[in-house]
């Protein structure tokens, strides 16, 4: 951490966005992580998705467990919402807050431990529920805030900064997110925002569980040779397969691509992505043969970024359960609580 | 082309290919920026605005820090290495510096540097145990200096410590030339004058008052002097010859005018007062008019404020004095009634901006009333005591030629400094050109080709206290810039010397130091540590750096987090980064050298580092060798 807060002046050719905010207006607390943590950029990265959707930071919830990564919400969107749960349990308080509210924009920032270790049970639910949630996992493959163990993402054969090799399967959270019908998986680096922006705009405005992976290095336990979560492991291995480019539905589409390399899908509020394949015999709507590439590829050691996986028919919790879409605060009070001789005949149906 | 691998050819293949590759490197570094030379010291100096900006290069970031640390002495000391007379700059100096400011580009107004050298030679001891001592053992050289002003002052203060026999030749009874006979003392009182001039001639300086010297060749021709140097300055004030011009005596030359009310021969002018011209000159014009009883005092400009010669602070000051300026004027005639000077007539001109050019239409004629003129409108050299087969050149301007670097005229060991070298300029220019001419002048008398300049040079030097604390105070100050308090009017009109500037408070001095960016603690860069983790471009504030692959400079400057648009602020390159080959750039132009990149640098791959720029005086080379200790090569 720093002692000095950031300066508050900026460069005089920082732009506003369609709602007059500055990017440096999303920003949050200065941070208090090691420096040079990935979680950093991906701040930097959620902090100028937020500036080029044009939301308002009051319209947004951020939502967190325990963990390195999910200290990350204090340092952007100071005027939003928040809630910082218990460990691993941040899918359940973010079912609840988007049933209580559904005009909320929700953004979950957890990471390997969080997700994969003790709450596995959680993330798989609120992706079986389709959450409208955008989900960030920080993944470094190691428990950083207890000082370098191995997480449930360290690859084996991997090593420790003390040199301890891991022997243990990892858990892909990439494909375990795809077996559980999640509906929008991707898989970010987070040393390459021109790669994470545009999947973050997409995953903000896809209707339903959005879920990200992002490999963040942790400089200090978990940036060595023999690491695969390392900035150069990663720079190294790391494969390109889908480009997405997020078109808000105001703009026309104008960039030409070559025939056949883009697919364009419409997502529920009319806006688009347009997913730029890189690999000619990849088609990101295709969930069983998204698994295969990226499990094959993976054999041999290269890691698959990009959006992965979109379902653009994908209809959330809401949806799915007919919940009422107006928050609930904004419901007339008869409405919300009937009065006790509409519970007495509610309950007389299960006598 | 196919070509078959034998045994035989295999050696040409090999070489011809590494050829190949080579020449495509060349190509390729060609089209892209090169890596940033920092071991030159120019690159680091130019990032230090105030300083390159400065003639004399004053290290201005740091003698902030030593007035925000109490330490006056220093910080005056500091000031006096480069530019000799700290009080009278600091009352005085045109202030290159403060345009030139990084501050001015982030919150709109540069730091006061001007007021604030003013407060190191306000609050310091007695420093005179820190002035040079001239040595008890002379070098055996002797130096004639013609005109006690600032140039020849600097000389005699550079040449004095080194053993020179200096003598002084002025034609007025005290020394310190325009800056006492022409700055009034309500702007530069006396004492400070005094007491910086009296530090150089305390040194031992021979200096003969009211001796004019009135023939160079007798000075040449006498061998007395091993050189000569010629600081005459630009004394003679520009003539209006217009009718009328003869018919009356209350048409006054500003310069002249300004020095007759010094020694006390002018004590009074007229009630309406006009003033021809609108540089510094005309500023002092008007305002001394008003403290000799002239009610009504209008300066009249030939084109608009933008264009006006006087700096905007000395215009500020002189409206605060209630005097009216005008534009668009320009005079054709005096007026007068019964021999007196009753007005002047003018003829009226319409202004437009047309492509960033002025261009003036005439729009009738306009008399105004008046009970005496001021001409202001600009300062000529004169050498009359020069004679023009001595061996000295002058050119088609009559003025003399001399080399702009060495400031030697065309006749061997005669030098020339300050506005009598190359016309008028400004007194922190006088005091840099006196540098060089004594490094020519020790040169010259030391048998050293007095072209072979002296290499500057620089240290850089850690400024890391711990895991976030810096030797220098690194956070942001969002203060704004200090107001000078003046001193009411009724008591500035009555007296022609009472100080208009009070000086800064000590709070609006505390207030006023912590706006400084710190310029010269350098962000450095190493290339081979960076991990292009991105932990500084997400940190920074003002969008200053940017991993991108190398480009030309244009292209460059184009794909920068924030585009770099300010084309005279430099852009850092590094070399190619070990992970993706990308380069690191910086924009220089809006850093704040709050040092967050080097905070959040995981490997110090960032560093913020002191730069000290050395610079050669005379007889006191700039240390050698510090540049590659500077780089830790």
């Amino acid at each position: 951490m720093s002692y000095i807060a950031k300066p508050k002046v900026h460069h005089p050719a920082l732009k506003p966005n369609a709602i007059g905010l500055t990017r440096r207006d999303y920003e949050g607390a200065i941070t208090t992580l090691c420096a040079g943590c990935g979680h950093d950029s991906i701040t930097a990265a959620i902090i100028q998705a937020f500036w080029e959707l044009d939301i308002e930071p009051y319209k947004v919830a951020k939502l967190s467990g325990i963990g390195c990564s999910s200290k990350t919400p204090a340092y952007f969107l100071r005027e939003a919402h928040g809630f910082n749960s218990v460990h691993g349990r941040m899918p359940s308080i973010s079912t609840g807050a988007g049933a209580a509210n559904g005009d909320l924009i929700m953004i979950g920032v957890s990471g390997d431990g969080d997700s994969l270790s003790i709450g596995l049970g959680q993330l798989s639910h609120a992706i079986r529920r389709n959450v409208n949630l955008l989900y960030v996992l920080e993944n470094n493959g190691v428990y950083g805030l207890t000082k370098g163990q191995f997480s449930a993402s360290a690859d084996p054969g991997s090593t420790s900064k003390k040199g301890e090799t891991n022997t243990m399967a990892a858990i892909d959270s990439v494909l375990l997110a795809l077996t559980l019908g999640a509906t929008f998986v991707a898989r970010s680096f987070s040393g390459d925002k021109e790669q994470l922006v545009p999947i973050l705009k997409a995953g903000l405005k896809h209707s339903g569980f959005a879920f990200i992976d992002v490999i963040s290095p942790c400089v200090t336990f978990n940036d060595h040779e023999g690491s695969t979560k390392a900035y150069a492991y990663t720079r190294e291995h790391q494969i390109p397969i889908v480009q997405a480019d997020y078109v808000p539905h105001r703009d026309e589409i104008t960039t030409a691509y070559d025939p056949g390399a883009v697919q364009t899908v419409t997502l529920h509020d009319g806006s688009s992505v347009n997913l730029r394949k890189i690999a000619e015999d990849y088609d990101p709507t295709d969930r069983d043969r998204a698994y295969s590439f990226i499990r094959d590829h993976q054999a041999r050691g290269e890691v698959c970024t990009g959006l992965l996986y979109i379902d653009p028919t994908s209809s959330d919790m809401m949806e799915q359960n007919d919940v009422v879409p107006a928050p609930l605060y904004n419901l007339p009070y008869e409405n919300l609580c009937p009065g006790s001789t509409e519970l007495e005949k509610l309950q007389a149906r299960y006598r | 082309m196919k070509c078959k691998i034998t045994p035989q050819n295999m050696p040409k293949l090999v070489i011809s290919a590494f050829l190949l590759q080579h020449l495509h490197f060349v190509i390729r570094q060609n089209r892209f920026m090169r890596r940033t030379d920092v071991g030159d010291p120019d690159y680091f100096h130019k990032v230090v605005d105030c300083q390159w900006a400065c003639p004399a290069h004053t290290n201005v970031p740091e003698y902030i820090r030593l007035i925000a640390q109490g330490r006056f002495d220093d910080a005056y000391i500091v000031n006096r290495n480069s530019n000799v007379f700290p009080g009278i700059l600091g009352r005085t100096c045109d202030r290159p510096c403060e345009p030139a400011c990084r501050r001015t580009r982030v919150d709109g107004k540069a730091v006061a540097i001007c007021r604030l050298k003013r407060v190191a030679a306000d609050h310091k001891s007695d420093i005179s145990d820190r002035i040079p001592k001239a040595p008890q053992q002379k070098n055996g050289k002797k130096i004639a200096l013609i005109g006690a002003g600032p140039a020849s002052l600097t000389v005699a203060n550079d040449l004095m410590p080194l053993g020179y026999d200096v003598t002084l030749f002025e034609k007025g009874p005290q020394p310190g030339g325009l800056m006492r006979i022409n700055i009034p003392a309500f702007r530069l009182p006396e004492e400070v004058l005094d007491e910086e001039i009296g530090y150089i001639l305390d040194m031992g300086v021979d200096a003969r008052f009211n001796t004019p010297v009135e023939s160079l060749k007798e000075v040449l021709d006498s061998k007395e002097y091993d050189a000569v140097f010629v600081g005459t300055g630009a004394p003679k004030g520009k003539e209006l010859i217009l009718p009328g011009r003869y018919d009356t005596d209350q048409i006054f030359i500003g310069i002249e005018w300004l020095e007759s009310i010094h020694f006390g021969h002018i004590n009074s002018i007229g009630k309406r007062v006009l003033i021809i011209g609108v540089g510094n000159t005309a500023m002092d014009c008007c305002r001394s008019s008003k403290r000799l009883g002239a009610e009504d005092v209008k300066v009249v400009a030939r084109k608009t404020r933008k264009y006006f010669k006087a700096s905007p602070w000395e215009l500020e000051d002189a409206e605060e004095e209630q005097v009216e300026i005008l534009e668009n004027l320009s005079p054709v005639r005096f007026v007068l009634e019964d021999g007196k000077l009753v007005g002047l007539e003018f003829d009226k001109f319409t202004s437009e901006e047309i492509n960033g050019k002025l261009v003036q239409e005439p729009a009738g004629r306009v008399t105004l009333d008046c009970d005496s003129v001021i001409l202001a409108i600009g300062q000529e050299n004169s050498f009359p005591f020069i004679e023009r087969e001595i061996g000295l050149e002058f050119d088609k301007w009559d003025m003399p030629v001399v080399d702009k670097t060495t400031f030697m005229s065309t006749r061997e060991g005669v030098f020339f400094g300050g506005d009598s070298a190359f016309g008028p300029a400004n007194i922190i220019w006088a005091v840099e050109q006196g540098h060089q001419a004594a490094i020519s002048i020790h040169q010259y008398c030391q048998g050293v080709p007095i072209d072979q300049r002296p290499p500057k040079g620089m240290t850089l030097a850690n400024t890391k206290m711990g895991l976030h604390e810096w030797a220098y105070s690194n956070d942001y100050d969002p203060s704004k810039r200090q107001k000078m308090i003046h001193i009411d009017l009724p008591t500035r009109f009555s007296n022609m010397t009472v100080e208009v500037e009070k000086g800064f408070t000590d709070e609006q001095t505390r207030a006023e130091v912590q706006r400084c960016l710190n310029c010269d603690i350098q962000t450095a860069f190493t290339d081979s540590a960076c991990i292009e983790c991105d932990a500084c471009i997400d940190i920074c504030p003002v969008d200053c750096l940017t991993m991108t692959p190398n480009a030309e400079e244009p292209e460059l400057r184009q794909h920068l987090k924030a585009p770099a648009e300010q084309l005279d602020q430099a852009l850092f390159v590094s070399g190619p980064l070990k992970q993706t080959g990308r380069v690191m750039v910086k924009d220089e132009n809006i850093c704040l050298h709050c040092g967050l990149c080097a905070e959040r640098c995981p490997t110090f791959a960032w560093d913020m580092k002191r730069f000290v720029l050395h610079l050669p005086h005379a007889g006191a080379p700039a240390p050698v060798g510090t540049v590659r200790e500077a780089l830790g090569a």
